[in-house]
């Protein structure tokens, strides 16, 4: 079973739905540029659809080194058996040794259909992907470069670091919007490889009749963590503070009821017993009283933050971390800390950096 | 006609109401802590299936692979109208990842030759929504996840998915295996009479280990063998057996099972869930403020 390719390269699958690129390749070119780097091999991206072919040059200017298309009419709309069988036939071919999916509703679809025909291991919903080693705690043998896969599990109440020690490809899927996006250099030169499509004789086994989709707008109840904002943010020009400090940490942006209902924000932020309930792993209020109408939708979060300028404030009251002070100040402090002060370093500052 | 229906259910931790007394101080989970329960959205899945059953007939059957004290969730199952239950249990099955679980359902499964099967979305405690996925690749079946609404004709079936940012409907092919969503129905309460019944069913390691109580530590093992199958039959013939299946019964390979069978290690383990109470003030100062994040980075909470 022992059968690590250590020259094989990092494979991304490019999601793309309907001829447009989703987010999250880019997002994961930028982590997967980092990783290659690391362990000296090429980053390449797969490519699956009918009339795709012209999205490579993007995947290439976001770190792609080669991008592998895999276009055919059949290929149109995306099926779990036939991008199942492209892709585990690039993968049985290159034999990379990791490939990573977005933990999209397609990425959590496809990417364990192909890990159990390829009999490898899939990590799911990743927040960090770093190289490191691992030492096979019965045998006490240690293994170096190995993916260590970061993931939150248990409702999100503990964070599990997850190997794949001697059965290769690393699979994982990787959360949508917790990886930078690096912006594009146009300039950037990479390959543009066909891939084999063997689909003859395969009958598909789905017809899609429709697909009804609506732009996306906030998704509050995926977001690992929440910048909320409330009255005290004090005027809709003022909530660019909220979305700055959700900026820097790929966070979504949520608000009291009182914020929405001052015109700050659209009603679809509103967290609480009339909007939306959330368990992020780290919740933000921000010029919020606490009301239990508001608590009742967040206080289920695994760490609170208050910043209030009053000390009596009902937040205090289920924080776990508190600030007592003006937003306007704080703020601006915490979003400075986050972007890389002395005493955070590197890994931080990439993570945290607003998306390009 | 009718259609036959496996679904599969799996016993889980209530994560929902961990606090930090759940969790022991090298950030492990103490489950013991944790009420046990139906995972969520496999009542979903034991609902649709017997929906299919009360409009065109045949049969439903519920598999878990878990502990012995996983038949809880079984007599869940039965009190709500399931057919048959089958617990599939066996040590050589422990410390399995999603491949080695999906594997071993698939031979436990395929034993059954169901046109359908239903699994949840995602077990709250591993949270990876792998399991159905992979099993219905491992048995051959058309995969449709995230399903909200099923009508079926003859082979076909019509399936409403919910694809994240939207909804898409489908023609699938059978034999077929879903995911199913919590938003795609409420499982139906227990009849009284069901629940009364229902709670005397028990699988053959419950027994045997009911027999050991009740005979002491003095009964011969002829005696306990006897007493045993003595009531197994009983059980049986009023039909309140939960079939219990080890690896061997359902001929999986070993080397594909449990942990020589998984190919992921879980390396390390970290609590982000704070004890209760805990509050601690920051400085709004600089340097205050940097120290708050330098924890929150070092305990993954952010970056
Ligand atoms: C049936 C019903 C349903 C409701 N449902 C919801 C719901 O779903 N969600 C919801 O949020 N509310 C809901 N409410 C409303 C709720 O009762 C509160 O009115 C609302 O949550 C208050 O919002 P707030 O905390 O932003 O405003 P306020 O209560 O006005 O609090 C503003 C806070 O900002 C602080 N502050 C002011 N200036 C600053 C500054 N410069 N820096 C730092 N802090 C500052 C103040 O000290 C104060 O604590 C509901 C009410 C009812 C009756
Ligand atoms: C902290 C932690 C992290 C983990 N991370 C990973 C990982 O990244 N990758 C990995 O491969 N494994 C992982 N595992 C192992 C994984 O949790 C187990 O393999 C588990 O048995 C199945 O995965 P799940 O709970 O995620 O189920 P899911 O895949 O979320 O379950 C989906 C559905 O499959 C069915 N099902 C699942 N388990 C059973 C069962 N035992 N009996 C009957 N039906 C069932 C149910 O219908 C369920 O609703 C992890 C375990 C831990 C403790």
């Amino acid at each position: 079973m022992e059968d690590l390719n250590r020259k094989g390269e990092i494979l991304i699958f490019a999601e793309q739905d309907n001829g447009v690129l989703s987010e999250v390749p880019l997002e994961l070119l930028s982590k997967g540029r980092e990783l290659a780097d690391t362990l000296k091999v090429p980053l390449a991206c797969v490519l699956v659809g009918d009339k795709v072919g012209g999205l490579a040059r993007k995947l290439i200017q976001h770190g792609a080194d080669t991008v592998y298309v895999a276009d055919d009419p059949r290929l149109k709309d995306y099926q779990t058996a036939s991008y199942a069988r492209v892709v585990g036939d690039l993968i049985t071919e290159r034999r990379p040794q990791i490939c990573i999916f977005g933990a999209t509703p397609m990425g959590r679809d496809l990417a364990p259909t192909v890990a159990s025909a390829q009999r490898c291991g899939l990590t799911a919903d990743c927040t960090d992907l770093q190289i490191g080693n691992y030492t096979d705690p019965a045998t006490k043998e240690e293994q170096t470069s190995l993916l260590l896969q970061i993931r939150p599990a248990f409702g999100g109440n503990i964070i599990a670091t997850i190997v794949n020690p001697y059965n290769w490809p690393q699979m994982a899927t990787v959360r949508e919007g917790v990886m930078r996006m690096s912006s594009a250099d146009t300039g950037r030169q990479g390959r543009v490889v066909e891939a084999a499509v063997n689909l003859d004789g395969m009958e598909l086994p789905v017809r899609v009749l429709s697909r009804v989709t609506r732009a996306r707008t906030v998704n509050l109840k995926a977001a690992r963590i929440i910048v909320a904002g409330g009255a005290g943010v004090g005027s809709r020009e003022n909530f660019q503070l909220i979305r700055d400090l959700a900026g820097v940490l790929g966070a979504a942006v949520g608000a009291s009821r009182a914020a929405v209902d001052l015109g700050f924000i659209a009603n679809d932020h509103q967290v609480g017993q009339t909007g939306t309930t959330v368990r992020p792993a780290l919740y933000i209020a921000c010029g919020i009283s606490g009301a239990v109408q508001h608590c009742a939708g967040m206080q289920e979060s695994a760490k609170i933050l208050a910043i209030n300028s009053d000390r009596d404030a009902p937040i205090f009251g289920i924080a776990h971390y508190g600030i007592v002070g003006d937003l306007n100040e704080v703020l601006p402090m915490l979003i400075k800390a986050i972007r890389g002060g002395a005493s955070i370093g590197q890994a931080v500052a990439q993570h945290a950096e607003p998306k390009a | 006609m009718g259609y036959t229906s496996v679904v599969c259910v799996k016993q889980v931790p209530d994560t929902k109401r961990i606090t930090g007394n759940a969790m022991r101080e090298d950030g492990t989970v103490n489950r013991a802590a944790l009420p046990a329960i139906f995972n969520p959205e496999d009542r979903n899945a034991l609902e649709a299936a017997l929906r299919v059953r009360d409009e065109h007939g045949g049969t439903v059957t519920v598999v878990t692979m878990g502990l012995p004290s996983a038949c809880d969730v079984l007599r869940e199952a039965l009190e709500r109208g399931a057919d048959r239950c089958i617990l599939i249990t066996d040590r050589r099955a422990a410390a399995s990842d999603t491949l080695a679980t999906s594997y071993i359902l698939s031979c436990a499964v395929g034993k059954l030759k169901p046109d359908l099967v239903f699994c949840g979305r995602q077990a709250i405690d591993g949270d990876t929504a792998q399991v159905g996925p992979q099993l219905a690749e491992k048995l051959g079946f058309t995969l449709m996840t995230y399903m909200e609404e099923l009508a079926l004709e003859g082979r076909e079936a019509r399936v409403t998915r919910n694809i994240g940012n939207g909804r898409e409907t489908a023609l699938a092919r059978l034999p077929a295996l879903f995911t199913v969503m919590e938003s795609a129905n409420e499982m139906r309460p227990a009849a009284m009479r069901k629940i009364m019944k229902f709670k005397k069913a028990r699988a053959p390691m419950e027994i045997a280990n009911s027999v050991k109580t009740a005979l002491g530590v003095s009964a011969t093992p002829e005696a306990l063998a006897a007493e045993t199958s003595r009531r197994t039959e009983e059980l049986a013939a009023r039909g309140l057996l939960i079939d219990q299946w080890n690896l061997d019964d359902i001929g999986a390979r070993l080397e594909w099972c449990g942990g020589a069978g998984s190919p992921t290690r879980v390396n390390r383990v970290q609590s982000v869930v704070l004890a209760g109470g805990d509050y601690r003030e920051f400085e709004p100062t600089q340097a205050s403020i940097g120290q708050l994040v330098a924890e929150l980075v070092q305990d993954h909470t952010i970056g």
